[in-house]
């Protein structure tokens, strides 16, 4: 177990977050002779996509399949590769001089690295419905967390409600475990399948499609499916009792929600990485060059994080912006061929439109009104926001003073693209012009024990002192 | 092309409450900001309104500022989230304590009552989770703390409302005297008016030296940083001496921590680099001052950029090259109390030429020496 004592002061390349993208992108560097050190929050490697992949009690290999599995090969790689993989490590702040803020074991650390490689991920859109926050609603990257690390399946009636490919995974998942799903509840809307049809020749040529059909064959086979659901609430007295979908209600326990997954940027952000507007995956995302590097010199950014494509092109995504700093920082290093890898990254990149587009989330699920709540830390409601941009106030960072949403422990992750959202509907403008919170570090709160445990040189805190 | 009585140049708290003075005097001003209200130190400071621990010169600005502050809802119709509670500068050591009492005596002959030392018990009763180690301190009661960010909206709203227009989004690129005016050109074309009013902060010095006026005006951007909701536990402001740190909740429970450490700014960008290793040495303080604090929990840091001069005090008043041009800048890192009360002895001093309140040794000139 490695302790924030056994760090170096610094590193050739630091990696935040061991998924598919930091896993591969430590393992290529660490072989290529860079000193590497790769942190990750979770106990063990495997992001979420492979998450609890060297740990999960799950030992029938068909739950999660063979997809899952995959991981496993990914992370016995970074593990003989020589990058020293250092889990339960929090990266808490990350700056434009490459300055590493982390923290193990409640001991905070600032690391030098001379590269970065933020593999962040993605995370879950907020899906700020009525009724959201009651106790028996979760996400339902919540509930595969709880299946893929601990073996946990929900006990009682269960309706999974939303769209995206991650919430017919989860059902499928769901069933081999022996979950009985009451119902799955199709948000997307109709007109999608017209936005998405020239997509479909891509989509047909890549990997996604033959899986795709399995899976909906699978779920539909067990589950009744209802379609092009375009009002949604959960309904309860403080626990959740009924899910009500356009004049119908279904009693249930449990409701799990998903409405696709989106880049989480509040590390890139708050390093000062530029970001902008995606309007095909309705998020922000950082801008980048071919080698996955940011706007920031020094640090790229790879995986979802980069942009919504899904683990095995995260995978690609790694090497190439390793090779990258490899090459930047010893040139004369043996690295990998980069155009295999690009050629291979563009076929799995080919379906992910087709994707988007089917599955784009319906405006009215995206912009909720009245008193469903968008900032959950805060408490501030769709129209405080929505009367709050009316009287004139132009952006989040501004919405932050009059109403604090987005202050909170959270940090913007559940409401960032909500409020951004609504600003940008009730002004007549696009997401683009209104943009994003402008977020502070620490990326992740930490105590102020911690904080206070940072090593100081005895000249510095003199030096500081009047 | 736009005329008007004034060009206020920059939109901080200070440049607002000029044009909202100078509007209620019935003159038209037009505000210049290149950002928006706010952006900078005025909505991103402490909140701190302390009267307490200032310098000589700037006491008279303080005190007139400070009534100002105690009717601010009449003034711009927000509260601003102003709060009274005082602050309370702490001593660690006796050898401190003694220092304040000599600061104290010597205000007391010169006239000024507000500073008021205290002893360990009136200490442990105004902030009764300070650390045993202290032995008293100073306190100014009717000193408190307001929300900046929202200060500077009310004064940028009541300003508009009261006739000053705003441009924000504009920056000014040069500055001539044409006739009996001045010219001030914008990336929004070219205003013209008699009087201009240099409020630009940490950007002041460039406007300064349009003038042939150059002031060694230092860039700086003093970091904070704000825990997550704690229970309530203490009112005061607490500030101190030896070491740098300013404390204070708010009434959403959490707790703002600041004191002067400065992060790496660079006022080109707008973008300030927070530097954690002397955070820490504030998160070492507070855990040594308050020590049921230490598992709070930090949520966010940030750092406001501003102009700080060599002796510490703002530049308030005339230009010494330019007739007609006054200065309000480089207030050093505490200017958030004074800016209601110096926005409104600049109005007066633009309207009317003089003010009756003392601002000797804040003049420009005083870096010509």
């Amino acid at each position: 177990m490695t302790e924030a004592s056994d760090l170096a002061s610094s590193y050739d390349l630091v990696v935040i977050g061991g998924g598919p993208a930091g896993l591969a992108a430590a393992s290529l560097a660490a072989r290529a002779g860079l000193a590497t050190v790769l942190f990750d929050e979770n106990p063990g490697v495997g992001g979420q996509i492979y998450r609890a992949i060297t740990s999960t009690p799950l030992s029938n290999r068909s739950i999660l399949g063979e997809d899952y599995w995959a991981g496993k090969a990914l992370a016995a790689e970074a593990k003989a590769s020589g990058a020293l993989v250092v889990n339960g490590a929090t990266v808490w702040s990350l700056d434009p001089t490459l300055l590493v803020g982390v923290s193990i074991a409640r001991q905070a650390r600032l690391i030098q690295a001379r590269r970065a490689i933020i593999a962040t991920g993605s995370l879950e859109r907020p899906f700020p419905i009525p009724g959201w926050t009651l106790s028996g609603v979760m996400s339902a990257g919540g509930a595969q967390t709880l299946l893929k690390a601990q073996g946990l399946v929900p006990a009682g009636r269960t309706v999974l409600a939303g769209s995206g490919p991650l919430l017919w995974l989860l059902a499928a998942q769901l069933l081999r475990a022996g979950t009985r799903l009451e119902a799955m509840i199709d948000t997307a809307p109709r007109v999608n399948w017209l936005r998405a049809l020239p997509h479909l020749p891509d989509f047909v040529l890549s990997p996604y499609w033959s899986k795709g059909l399995a899976l909906l064959r699978e779920v539909k086979a067990r589950v009744p499916v209802i379609r092009v659901v375009d009002r949604l609430e959960a309904v309860g007295d403080g626990k959740f009792r009924e899910v009500a979908f356009d004049g119908r209600r279904l009693p249930a326990d449990l409701l799990l929600l998903h409405q696709g997954v989106v880049p989480n940027v509040n590390l890139a952000v708050a390093a000062g990485v530029e970001h902008r507007w995606n309007d095909r995956q309705l998020c922000f995302e950082p801008v980048l060059g071919d080698d996955f590097q940011s706007s920031v010199p020094g640090i790229a950014v790879a995986g979802d994080g980069a942009g919504i494509a899904g683990g095995t092109a995260a995978v690609e995504r790694g090497r190439i912006a390793a090779i990258a700093a490899v090459r930047a920082l010893t040139p004369e290093a043996t690295t990998p061929d980069p155009q295999p890898i690009r050629q291979q990254l563009q076929r799995e990149e080919m379906g992910r439109a087709f994707l988007d587009c089917l599955y784009r989330p319906a405006e009215q699920f995206r912009q909720p009104t009245g008193d469903t709540l968008i900032c959950r830390c805060e408490e501030v409601t769709a129209k405080q926001v929505r009367d709050t941009a009316r009287m004139g106030c132009e952006g989040p960072n501004q919405m932050k003073a009059f109403l604090r949403c987005g202050m909170g422990p959270c940090q913007g992750r559940l409401c960032g693209l909500t409020v951004t959202e609504l600003i940008a509907a009730e002004r007549g403008t696009r997401p683009a012009d209104v943009g994003y919170y402008r977020l502070r570090p620490p990326a992740k709160p930490i105590t102020l024990a911690e904080l206070a445990s940072l090593p100081i040189g005895e000249a510095e805190r003199k030096a500081v002192e009047r | 092309m736009r005329t008007a009585d004034v060009v206020v140049i920059g939109g901080g708290l200070h440049g607002c409450s000029t044009a909202l003075h100078l509007a209620l005097r019935g003159l038209k001003p037009i505000l210049v900001e290149k950002d928006y209200a706010g952006r900078h130190a005025s909505g991103v400071n402490a909140g701190g309104v302390r009267q307490l621990a200032r310098d000589l010169a700037e006491i008279p600005l303080s005190i007139s500022s400070m009534e100002l502050w105690e009717h601010i809802e009449e003034l711009v119709g927000d509260d601003c989230g102003f709060t009274s509670y005082g602050t309370v500068l702490v001593a660690e050591t006796e050898t401190e304590l003694a220092s304040f009492r000599a600061r104290v005596d010597d205000l007391r002959l010169r006239g000024f009552t507000h500073e008021e030392l205290i002893g360990r018990d009136e200490l442990k009763r105004l902030v009764p989770a300070v650390a045993d180690h202290c032995p008293g301190g100073v306190v100014s009661r009717r000193d408190g703390a307001a929300d900046p960010f929202r200060t500077t909206q009310a004064f940028r709203k009541r300003a508009i409302e009261k006739g000053a227009e705003v441009l924000e989004g504009v920056t000014v690129t040069g500055l001539a005297r044409v006739g009996a005016n001045w010219r001030v050109e914008t990336t929004a074309g070219p205003i013209e008016a008699p009087k201009v009013v240099n409020a630009a902060g940490a950007w002041a010095d460039r406007i300064a030296a349009m003038l042939g006026e150059p002031v060694p005006l230092t860039v700086v951007a003093p970091m904070l940083m704000v825990t997550s909701r704690l229970p309530a536990f203490i009112q005061p402001v607490v500030i101190l001496r030896g070491r740098k740190l300013s404390f204070k909740q708010l009434d959403n429970g959490t707790v703002v921590i600041g004191g002067g450490h400065l992060a790496a700014s660079d006022r080109d960008r707008n973008e300030t680099v927070i530097d954690w290793s002397k955070l820490a040495l504030s998160a070492a303080t507070v855990w040594e001052l308050f020590p049921l604090m230490r598992q709070a929990t930090i949520v966010r840091a940030w750092a406001g950029i501003e102009a700080y001069m060599p002796d510490g005090i703002p530049v308030v008043g005339p230009s010494s090259t330019s007739e007609g041009v006054f200065h309000q800048f480089g207030f050093s890192t505490h200017g958030f109390q004074l800016g209601p009360g110096t926005g409104a002895v600049m109005a007066e001093l633009v309207a009317t030429g003089a003010t009756n309140t003392p601002i000797d040794g804040l003049g420009i000139e005083r870096f010509r020496r």
